[in-house]
């Protein structure tokens, strides 16, 4: 501790201080302009100026560090002459228009000048080259009238999100920000992130879907958390009225730090769309009517009561929405266990990540993230595997940049050159559902070269022999053979795996989206495990969870094994706990069905009726068609929704829901984090939280369920029966996320699980694994692989997505991406229509010929639903949870003659 | 089409000539600008196809490579004609009437700044104080000075330029 006088106060302050950290800790205002919190270190605008007693010139106090003793002043009439003499240079170097600029009010320019006084330009400075306005992206202005030249724009994009678009170009009084080499916006690598807007403190840059909605001063902001993907950023919202007018991030919030991709940014107004569900639909005679709420709730009960009469209990399905908050997905399944009695509930996990809460229970006990986004940025070593970051969960790609240009190593394996592989140190391009083979031929080279943590393996991990005997079976060379990486490349990532710890594990789907998905996951365990890689901070496997709340519909039980807090239906002594809870009896004491099992079964009549909440299973699950014949075979269907879909269609009733901002609840992020998500509307017309129509259907069966609001079901029941929630109560979470295990009031919750290798389950499990190839691969009919996937600028089949301004622009339409190799040799135009079929179903759809492809790849997503990839994929399921081998299908392509 | 689309390269010897250059000074410290300056060299100028080629080998952002060329105004972002005309824009030279005459220049040579005539003859660019203050306003052309400008005198100096010899003003 230091003693420093600011403006004759004296303050306390720690030596690596700089003069604005004192000043601002001791409430004493200094203005800044280029200045980011912790960033960066270009201090280029000086506006910041204070006088240090004895230096001979002024010093900016942004980067001047404190010293004992030392005496400022921070308006002295030379401070104020400086800073005059900076604001007046920059306002008439510029075209500034209070009037009608978005940023007044919140313009770091505008307040400096009316601290100082200044009321316009003394002087207009004429520069050869007008500063002009870009207006050529989809969701930014860039007005360089406006730009003072600070750089913020510049670090955000460059140094805090990594996209490396911007830069300063040109010198003297021409200098301005550039995009690429000197291309507009809309055709420059931007991605329309939008942190260099949020960093911009003058209108220089703006927010294109904001312009005109409100001024500053008219909105309150409130946090919530982002509807799209498991990382689960924090927003906050601009609100005028119950209009969102504007989202930026929630700085200095975990797990996003301030920033926001483009989905979560600019993805907000669906919520406001005319298409959105306002009453309930009864269908008659092929066409739906609309309905009050008693005669929907009723039919749809009297349907159910009638087909477990006579059909009993397991005829009955349910899937639920991993969308949805937690709260919707908690009380949809005690519908189906308390009041129907099936155990048949399950919910899209199915389709994703199945494989990692199955694949990690196994190898650790606990079937979650082990660490947390934050430390991508920290560790020594990052192995990503069949993970899409940059599109896929575009804010954790930043953490993992970031800890690239910190120093970690950066590995990236995928059949795609990925964009993340442009940062990578090494980039193993290995052939689609060859990940286990990959993986032992690493722990081969771990084991033969003596390279693995052998006390942490003695020490914390079982069954070593048996998994040392299998990789043996896999040196490098047999490893190379089937995944297509070079011996050399497997030895030397080995190596330097072994070389720098800890290192992180990262997998998306190009893991569990396998036959042998499971396997995949417990085989980046063994990994990880072998390197003594876990239970420690900046280390474990850490798998990226698909939807926004995934990891919450997991943990609320709507699977069909376990309640909340994986609390086992087989386990007497959990039935009898929620029998008590619930005050029923008889609740269903057996695994439940899967949902391919739950298809099949309304296929053969054998299941008759199917509730589905959320999910557009006609454009996700595989295998389009056998999907709809399916629905079509089924007696009674029923959907919530907000949104008529591709599978509404198939509905008897659909159940109009509250969405994303009309309903107070929560999200559990990938990294177990229950962050809060806030009400800022009411529903359109009579449409209802999800959570009250699942309680007024078990109204209909004779029970009477007390909580009224998600708060309600959170602290009285969700909390309480689950020891892994029990500490995390509603008025906590309104602090900011917890990340579970929180057990108790005092608990701040869990951020690393197995700390020091204390498993969940006693010691870590390896695993022998052997490769098994994918259950369909090319031959000469179908002689190429299509993999699927997402691209950044639509989220699955474009419910939400599709119905923002803006967003189709940047995605117009579905492509089939296809190597430089096999176009030439097909002789297929980059932009051509071809046709790509498999077994299942026949697509036309555009060509987007790509040197990020290999050749005899195929790759498609599933967001437009004519040339929808699952017209194609397969059911082959992985063999524990059956998870579609959604990454490997065997396809033809065909030049449309 | 999305930002993973890309299209293919135009099969040009020197971008081989490109890849070397950048591979004989990548790992030396600072190397961007002796690589942009070998490229020049071969080119003549930066064509965006070099700059795109010397971003992707050094692995550094295009935006980077951009910022560079444009500080240096000794890099050329387009091919340069036979004569260089530069024409004085500082303070001096400005009021002293530049800007008149630089439209001159435009309408003469049917070009905005930064742009070479059609038959490669002409480059018309924009400077800063020559330090001829005294003279101004100022053009230069190949680094020969023009001064104390009017209007009238354009035509006649570019057209002393076409007549090889150069009718030299004052
Ligand atoms: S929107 Fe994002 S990618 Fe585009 S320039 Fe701004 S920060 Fe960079
Ligand atoms: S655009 Fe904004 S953030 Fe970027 S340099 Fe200009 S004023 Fe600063
Ligand atoms: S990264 Fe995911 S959670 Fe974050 S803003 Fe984007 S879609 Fe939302
Ligand atoms: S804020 Fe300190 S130099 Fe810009
Ligand atoms: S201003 Fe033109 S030569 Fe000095």
């Amino acid at each position: 501790m230091i003693t420093v006088t600011i403006n004759n106060k004296v303050c306390q302050a720690e030596v690596d201080q700089t003069i604005l950290q004192v000043a601002t800790d001791n409430g004493i205002h200094i203005p800044t302009l280029c200045h980011m919190d912790g960033i960066h270190d270009s201090f280029s605008c000086r506006i910041c100026v204070v006088e240090v007693v004895g230096a001979r010139t002024l010093i900016p106090a942004c980067a001047g560090k404190v010293a004992d003793g030392m005496v400022v002043n921070t308006a002295t009439e030379s401070v104020l002459s400086a800073r005059r003499n900076i604001v007046n240079l920059l306002l008439s170097n510029g075209e500034h228009n209070c009037l009608s600029c978005e940023k007044s009010g919140e313009c770091s320019l505008q307040s400096i000048a009316y601290e100082l006084g200044i009321e316009a330009p003394p002087f207009i400075m004429e520069s050869i080259e007008k500063p002009t306005v870009d207006n050529s992206s989809v969701m930014i202005v860039r007005d360089n009238r406006k730009c003072i030249l600070c750089r913020r724009c510049v670090t955000a994009c460059n140094d805090i999100v990594c996209n490396d678009v911007l830069s300063l170009g040109f010198r003297g009084s021409d200098t301005t920000v550039i995009c690429d080499n000197n291309i507009d916006m809309g055709a420059s690598s931007c991605v329309q992130c939008g942190q260099c807007v949020q960093a911009c403190p003058v209108g220089a840059l703006t927010d294109k879907k904001s312009i005109g909605k409100a001024r500053s001063w008219e909105v309150t902001k409130v946090r919530t958390t982002c509807p799209y993907c498991g990382v689960g950023c924090q927003l906050n919202l601009h609100m005028k009225g119950d209009k969102i007018v504007k989202v930026t991030g929630v700085e200095d919030a975990y797990p996003n730090k301030g920033r926001l991709c483009v989905k979560g940014r600019y993805g907000y107004d669906f919520i406001y769309s005319p298409e959105r569900l306002t009453s309930p639909l009864i269908k008659e005679n092929g066409k739906f009517r609309e309905a009050s709420w008693d005669e929907a709730l009723d039919l749809v009960a009297n349907k159910f009561k009638e087909i477990i009469a006579t059909d009993g209990p397991d005829a009955v399905g349910g899937i639920s929405c991993a969308r949805s908050i937690n709260e919707d997905s908690y009380q949809m399944q005690k519908l189906f266990r308390a009041a129907f009695k099936s155990p048949n509930i399950d919910h899209c996990a199915r389709v994703c990540h199945a494989p990692t809460v199955a694949g990690l229970i196994k190898s650790f006990g606990t079937g979650g993230m082990t660490n947390s986004i934050e430390e991508f940025a920290e560790t020594n070593c990052l192995f990503v595997i069949g993970s899409n970051m940059t599109e896929a969960h575009p804010i954790a790609s930043t953490f993992v940049k970031n800890g690239q240009r910190n120093g970690a190593k950066l590995i990236v394996v995928d059949p795609r050159k990925a964009k993340l592989a442009d940062y990578a140190d090494e980039f193993a391009q290995i052939k689609v559902g060859s990940d286990v083979a990959f993986l032992n031929g690493l722990m081969n080279v771990l084991i033969t070269e003596d390279l693995y943590d052998k006390d942490f393996v003695r020490d914390h991990c079982d069954n070593f022999e048996a998994l040392k005997e299998k990789v043996l079976e896999y040196p490098p060379k047999r490893a190379s053979e089937i995944s297509g990486v070079s011996e050399e490349q497997i030895i030397s990532i080995a190596r330097m795996m072994a070389d720098n710890k800890p290192g992180m594990a990262i997998y998306t789907l190009g893991i569990t989206e396998h036959t042998c998905g499971t396997n995949n996951v417990m085989s980046v365990a063994n990994l990880q495990m072998l390197l003594g890689n876990v239970g420690k901070p900046n280390a474990g496997v850490n798998p990226l969870r698909g939807q926004n709340n995934v990891q919450g519909a997991c943990d609320m039980g709507a699977l069909p094994n376990v309640y909340h807090g994986y609390q086992s239906v087989t386990d007497p002594a959990a039935k009898a706990k929620f029998e008590k809870a619930w005050n029923v009896e008889g609740l269903p004491d057996k695994l439940g069905l899967m949902i391919p099992d739950m298809f099949e079964k309304l296929e053969t009549k054998e299941m008759k009726a199917i509730y589905i909440f959320g999910e557009n299973v006609v454009g996700t699950e595989p295998d389009i068609s056998h999907v709809i014949k399916c629905l079509e075979a089924a007696e009674f269907v029923v959907c919530n929704d907000i949104f008529q879909t591709e599978t509404t269609q198939y509905a008897d009733v659909v159940l109009p829901a509250a969405a994303w901002s009309e309903d107070e609840g929560t999200f559990t992020n990938c990294e177990r984090r229950i962050s809060r998500v806030r009400k800022v509307k009411e529903a359109p017309g009579i449409a209802k939280p999800n959570w009250w129509i699942f309680r007024e259907i078990a109204k209909r069966f004779g029970q009477t369920w007390a909580a009224d609001s998600g708060q309600e079901l959170w602290d009285n029941e969700i909390a309480p029966l689950a020891p892994f929630f029990a500490g995390a109560t509603f008025d906590k979470l309104d602090q900011g996320g917890i990340q579970w295990p929180c057990s108790t009031p005092e608990d701040p919750g869990t951020q690393i699980l197995h700390l020091d290798g204390n498993f969940t389950h006693g010691k870590g499990h390896l695993m022998a694994l052997d490769w098994t190839p994918p259950a369909e691969v090319p031959d000469a009919d179908y002689p190429f692989t299509l993999s699927t996937g997402r691209r950044l600028y639509h989220y699955h089949t474009r419910t939400q997505t599709g119905r923002c301004e803006g967003l189709n622009e940047l995605l117009p339409e579905e492509y089939a991406d296809i190597s430089e190799v096999d176009a030439k040799r097909l002789g297929i135009e980059h932009g051509e229509m071809i046709i790509v079929k498999s077994r299942r179903g026949t697509v036309k759809v555009k060509a987007q010929v790509s040197e990020r492809i290999p050749e005899g790849l195929v790759w498609m997503a599933m967001h437009y639903f004519e040339n929808n990839a699952n017209w194609l994929t397969t059911r082959s399921g992985d063999t524990i949870t059956k998870t579609p081998e959604y990454k490997a299908c065997a396809v033809a392509i065909e030049k449309i003659q | 089409m999305n930002a993973n689309a890309s299209g293919c390269m135009e099969n040009d010897e020197r971008i081989h000539l490109v890849i070397d250059i950048v591979a004989k000074h990548k790992n030396s410290k600072g190397a961007l600008i002796p690589i942009l300056h070998e490229v020049q060299g071969l080119y003549g100028y930066l064509p965006v196809e070099a700059q795109e080629i010397i971003a992707k080998e050094m692995n550094v952002p295009i935006s980077e490579v951009f910022g560079v060329i444009s500080f240096y105004s000794f890099f050329s972002l387009n091919p340069k004609g036979k004569h260089r005309v530069s024409i004085c824009m500082g303070t001096a030279c400005y009021v002293k009437g530049s800007g008149p005459i630089l439209d001159k220049l435009k309408e003469t040579l049917e070009i905005g700044v930064g742009e070479t005539t059609a038959d490669g003859e002409f480059t018309l660019e924009d400077c800063r104080c020559l330090g001829a203050c005294g003279l101004a306003p100022v053009l230069t052309i190949n680094g020969k000075v023009f001064g104390r400008l009017t209007k009238d005198d354009i035509p006649v100096i570019i057209e002393g330029c076409k007549t090889e010899d150069g009718g030299i003003v004052q």
